[in-house]
């Protein structure tokens, strides 16, 4: 068996915030009907965490659950867990409609924190999103795209944003949020609000 | 700039998280099809200076296919809809009609 290393291989970047590359974590997809109890049952037995509401985001620590479309889960685990956790999964719904599938190596996560100012604004300069604290706040997730790929993010709290690409695309998208956070390039939108 | 409600997920969508999916509601005329349909089907598509209506993926997003329907001279929306329906429902039809009495596009008015 090979050593997993995530894309990044856990690089760092201090400017207006810091940001960092999470390393491996465990990313499984779950699609199927998320009003079913049976799904439920096995999406928070694996998470340990509660079922989200629409757009919404329960983690804590390295474990959660992300509602990314009206069929489809992201659930969060331990990366050495995952392959256990999809295999769980796969027991729990055998016989009913679903799919799930372990994406931890398909995806990279990032993670920039910083004040709450100053990390709405890396993003808002990156994404399409209204970020005011009104529209997006702590525990909000939103599937969407960074610059010129497809991202999704969430906040767990006021000052971290949790970011996940394509692995494919780390690299674009730590560059990225390097730019925008390049030091000097405040603009200071979300500190006059 | 357009932005759309996408009716699955309940964001409102800008633009670029959108790939337009060209005209809504086309019937469908495959094998056995006269070569006229077949050719109305394939190539003719309206373009209307007004209401219009239109398929739209979030792409970006949660992935959902959806319509809408939106005035293509004022770019405003009148609103968007499931894609599991061959018509607009009557809640937009009415929203339109508040809006630009007397429309119509193809056979909905």
């Amino acid at each position: 068996m090979s050593d997993a290393v995530s894309a990044l291989d856990g690089a760092t970047y201090d400017g207006l915030v810091r940001l960092e590359d999470l390393g491996l974590r465990g990313m499984i997809t779950l699609r199927g009907d998320l009003a079913s109890v049976a799904l439920k049952n096995a999406a928070t037995g694996v998470a340990g965490v509660d079922m989200p509401a629409q757009r919404r985001a329960n983690t804590v620590g390295e474990r959660g659950l992300l509602w990314m479309s009206p069929d489809e889960l992201l659930v969060l685990v331990p990366h050495a867990e995952a392959d256990q956790a999809t295999r769980t999964m796969q027991a729990t719904l055998a016989g009913t409609h679903f799919l799930t599938e372990n994406l931890s190596d398909a995806r990279a996560m990032l993670r920039i924190t910083g004040t709450p100012t100053a990390v709405r604004e890396v993003m808002a300069k990156l994404t399409p999103v209204d970020l005011s604290p009104d529209a997006f706040g702590p525990g909000d997730v939103r599937r969407t795209r960074l610059a010129q790929v497809a991202a999704a993010f969430w906040m767990p709290d006021h000052n971290t944003f949790c970011i996940i690409c394509f692995r494919s695309v780390a690299s674009y998208v730590f560059d990225l949020l390097k730019a925008a956070a390049a030091p000097g390039s405040a603009v200071g939108y979300f500190d006059q609000s | 700039m357009l932005t759309l409600q996408c009716p699955y997920c309940g964001v409102q969508a800008e633009e670029t998280e959108l790939h337009a999916g060209g005209e809504a509601h086309l019937k469908r005329f495959g094998p056995g099809a006269s070569d006229e349909d077949f050719e109305a089907y394939l190539f003719m598509r309206e373009n209307p200076k007004g209401v219009h209506f239109e398929r739209w993926r979030h792409v970006n997003g949660c992935g959902k296919w959806f319509h809408a329907a939106r005035c293509t001279m004022t770019l405003e929306v009148f609103g968007t809809y499931s894609a599991q329906t061959s018509e607009p429902p009557q809640s937009i039809r009415a929203a339109i009609s508040a809006k630009r009495p007397g429309w119509q596009w193809k056979d909905f008015a």
